[in-house]
């Protein structure tokens, strides 16, 4: 969140407190397929998050009054460890803040998945935030994404997600914690590659409309660079089936 | 579980907004009938209910002495809570906050935070000693869009709210030392895109068959929050429209607030 403390420089010569420019992601790795039991998974290191998601289903949906005749009902729970931040020990379980990007996250994917071609089922999206430093929940749909197409569910599109906003003034890429707890504004973006429509947007803090059309902008150029590199990681754990078939 | 009352009611919804029209007759951009009465909890340091409609929401105020976060010692606390109450509608239970209920108590809180409308610095009393703003959202009649008219009681809550009076260490809350000072009157707008198409103000109905929906906050000059909720998708065209309604529509609901 937003706390607007601005004594903080966050940008010196143009450049960001950990070195980048404003347009520059922090390195992003994406590995697919990491665990055995779910039937799909992934694992997104972004700057300093570490990021495990994993996928069940279509599987039964329990409890059953959950349950939709028409389609598979998508569940998802986002949760952060209780180490996961620099800070204080947290607390264990989804908080408030926790239960809404759950929600959300959970919309964004109800639009990709082909949920109509199972009906009654539940897919369980889980993400777990081992390590926390700004753009989690980008972070957690990236993997979650990649995870869902692991499980091999059938999906009209990847679905790419990129924080961007505003540190002392200027439009930046890809916040990292302390810009997003200093800076002037925080926009989380989900968009379906094909399309570039948006399946997740929130935002605090203060933006002209100007500055929005910038920031989406600047979004949307990332949201191509991150879909690459999940297209990617799902090619390389085809590529290891296939070496291990050979052997 | 699907109810068939609904599916019905939403194919009609959906086939009424493809004519380009609304179920209300209301024009695309406009607003239910909305009423502002504030001070009505006169033991609350701030109250208000908001009639948007048939909705109908009721936001209290409370403060209390808090102690300051670790990383914040200057600054007040300003905490914001809903209840989505079993009365308000047959699809609210008893029982812990719904996710709904949580994103529409963080959806009016981040509105209100984000626009710079409290000074939290001016809430700093003396060391290890600040005010703590409870604002309690309670929904009363759910006929759509709650967040509005969460979002406009909670600032009409606001604006009306005086401070009680504090001294030797103690709250007095028969007496007051003058108003909570607000500088900033936010501005909430929710639009649903129903088939196409994008609507102000959804209704319960609409709610029901619409496909998703976005709410932005704004100042007069600055969008200072924003959601989009609901597994539908908006294109960047739709989501720059909105925002030049959401300013338009900005004036007209600040002007419902007195200050």
């Amino acid at each position: 969140m937003m706390g607007g403390k601005t004594d903080r420089k966050l940008i010196v010569n143009g450049k960001r407190l950990d070195g980048r420019g404003l347009d520059d992601m922090r390195p992003l790795t994406i590995e697919a397929h990491v665990l055995n039991k779910a039937d799909g998974s992934a694992y997104v290191e972004w700057g300093k998050n570490k990021v495990l998601a994993a996928v069940y289903g279509p599987r039964e949906c329990v409890p059953r009054h959950d349950s939709d005749p028409y389609r598979a009902v998508v569940r998802c729970r986002y949760s952060m460890a209780p180490f996961c931040s620099l800070e204080e020990h947290g607390r264990a379980g989804p908080n408030r803040r926790a239960i809404e990007l759950s929600k959300v996250i959970r919309e964004a994917f109800q639009n990709v998945v082909i949920t109509e071609l199972f009906p009654k089922t539940a897919i369980d999206i889980f993400i777990e935030i081992l390590q926390s430093d700004g753009g989690t929940r980008c972070a957690g749909l990236v993997a979650a994404s990649v995870a869902l197409a692991d499980a091999g569910i059938p999906m009209r599109d990847l679905v790419s997600a990129i924080s961007v906003g505003k540190a002392d003034g200027q439009i930046v890429v890809d916040l990292f914690k302390d810009e997003d707890n200093f800076g002037e504004s925080d926009v989380p973006i989900a968009f379906a590659h094909r399309n570039n429509d948006i399946l997740l947007f929130q935002m605090d803090g203060k933006l002209t409309k100007d500055e929005v059309k910038t920031a989406l902008e600047k979004a949307k150029n990332a949201a191509v660079k991150i879909h690459a590199l999940q297209v990617e990681a799902l090619k390389k754990v085809y590529e290891r089936q296939a070496q291990q078939n050979v052997q | 579980m699907v109810d068939i009352l609904n599916e019905i009611k939403r194919d009609y919804v959906r086939d009424v907004v493809k004519r380009g029209k609304r179920i209300d007759e209301r024009k695309f951009d406009e607003y239910r009938k909305i009423t502002v009465e504030t001070g009505i909890i006169p033991n609350a340091e701030g109250s208000a209910k908001v009639k948007l409609g048939n909705s109908q929401v009721l936001v209290g105020v409370k403060l209390d002495i808090g102690i300051p976060y670790k990383d914040r010692p200057t600054e007040g606390i300003f905490s914001t809570s809903s209840e989505l109450l079993p009365l308000a509608s047959p699809t609210f239970e008893p029982g812990p906050p719904s996710a709904q209920s949580i994103e529409l108590a963080r959806v009016v809180d981040r509105g209100i935070r984000s626009s710079g409308a409290i000074d939290m610095n001016s809430l700093f009393i003396e060391e290890n000693k600040v005010w703590a703003i409870f604002t309690d959202v309670y929904a009363l009649d759910h006929d759509g869009n709650l967040i509005d008219a969460a979002a406009l009681a909670g600032m009409a809550a606001l604006l009306s709210c005086r401070m009680p009076k504090y001294e030797d260490g103690k709250i007095i809350r028969t007496e007051s030392s003058g108003k909570l000072p607000v500088s900033e009157k936010v501005a909430t707008c929710t639009f649903a895109k129903i088939n196409g198409s994008i609507v102000l103000d959804p209704s319960f109905d609409e709610e029901v068959a619409m496909d998703c929906r976005l709410t932005l906050s704004t100042t007069p000059t600055h969008l200072c929050a924003s959601q989009k909720g609901g597994s539908g998708a908006i294109t960047e065209k739709e989501l720059l429209d909105c925002l030049d309604t959401a300013f338009r529509k900005g004036s007209e609901l600040r002007a419902l607030l007195k200050d």
